[in-house]
């Protein structure tokens, strides 16, 4: 799998920190793999919205990936509960139903980005850039692939 | 069934098995099933509902699903019996997710359910109104079946006949 230059938290240096929530366990893993290449950490996972809400309150990521479709509670409700206590977490959605409607339903709940499904390592990778903004910085890595 | 509702979904599967397999594929036969659904490989079935309803199932023999997560996974990950159900599940979401968003663009709005294993041998006869079109897709590594049994809602149909019928 193709290596990127680590983002790292600017505050600290320390790795970004990232709660994945998908209901597929593959879909989970698939992530996990992606954002380890960027030098991220995975700081939790969750199966489903309600137990995404518990697993913020847990864990304080930096970034959260969140499906759309969902059993329990979806992505959507779920980033919305996370923002209202959390103003100032970072939701980005990945999800394979990328119409307008979930786009800007999401956006205007809370989330600050969206990707669709299947997931370009590439693009996340300059979603994630630029959701942290000035929160991380782009470590120099030598041979690094993007 | 329209062809305008199967598009989608034959272009979407195109598109997504494409970037998982990273090698050509082609379209086989094209079938309408009249007799009960028989399971083939490993299978995931989707619900629709709102403007366009019925079910989508995926069916993968184990092979193909593995060489998909492995495209998806960008490494060879090892046949196991949870990663072929798992992929075939993200595969079927993928598939409809993409497709659904084509057809979001031409104005129709619904939901999707999320993917379930369907472990029976045999699924329910299609009827008139949701006959089964099967798709087949050849790939390097063997076949994967998309079987899709939609008809527009028909609730809605009704209130649109009436809400013309009431306008004139």
């Amino acid at each position: 799998m193709e290596q990127f230059a680590p983002v790292k938290r600017s505050k600290d240096g320390q790795p970004v920190r990232y709660l994945i929530v998908d209901d597929s366990v593959f879909a989970r893993k698939n992530l996990a793999r992606i954002v380890e290449t960027f030098g991220g950490q995975i700081a939790g996972e969750a199966g489903d919205g309600l137990t995404a809400i518990t697993e913020y309150d847990r864990t304080h990521p930096d970034i959260v990936l969140m499906d759309i479709t969902m059993p329990q509670m979806e992505g959507i409700e779920a980033a919305e509960k996370i923002v209202q206590q959390h103003p100032d977490a970072r939701i980005v959605m990945v999800s394979s139903v990328g119409y307008q409607e979930n786009i800007v339903a999401a956006l205007q709940r809370g989330a600050r980005h969206f990707v669709q499904k299947p997931v370009k390592p590439e693009v996340l990778y300059e979603v994630i850039k630029y959701v942290l903004g000035e929160d991380a910085t782009v470590a120099s890595a030598a041979g690094a692939g993007a | 069934m329209k062809m305008e509702l199967i598009q989608p979904f034959i272009n979407a599967a195109d598109a997504v098995l494409a970037q998982g397999l990273k090698s050509p594929m082609s379209m086989g036969h094209l079938t309408m099933e009249e007799e009960a659904y028989r399971r083939k490989g490993v299978a995931a079935l989707v619900w629709l509902t709102g403007d366009i309803e019925g079910r989508i199932i995926f069916d993968l023999d184990p092979k193909t699903a593995t060489k998909v997560a492995s495209g998806f996974a960008g490494m060879e990950l090892p046949e196991s019996e949870e990663l072929v159900r798992e992929a075939v599940c993200e595969l079927a979401n993928q598939v409809i997710g993409n497709a659904v968003v084509s057809l979001n663009d031409q104005g129709f709005h619904f939901r999707i359910h999320p993917p379930a294993l369907h472990n029976a041998e045999q699924g329910t006869k299609s009827s008139e109104d949701t006959e089964a079109l099967v798709i087949c897709f050849e790939t390097a590594t063997g076949a994967m079946f998309m079987n899709i049994a939609l008809r527009y809602n028909q609730k809605l149909e009704k209130e649109q006949a009436l809400g013309v019928r009431a306008a004139n």
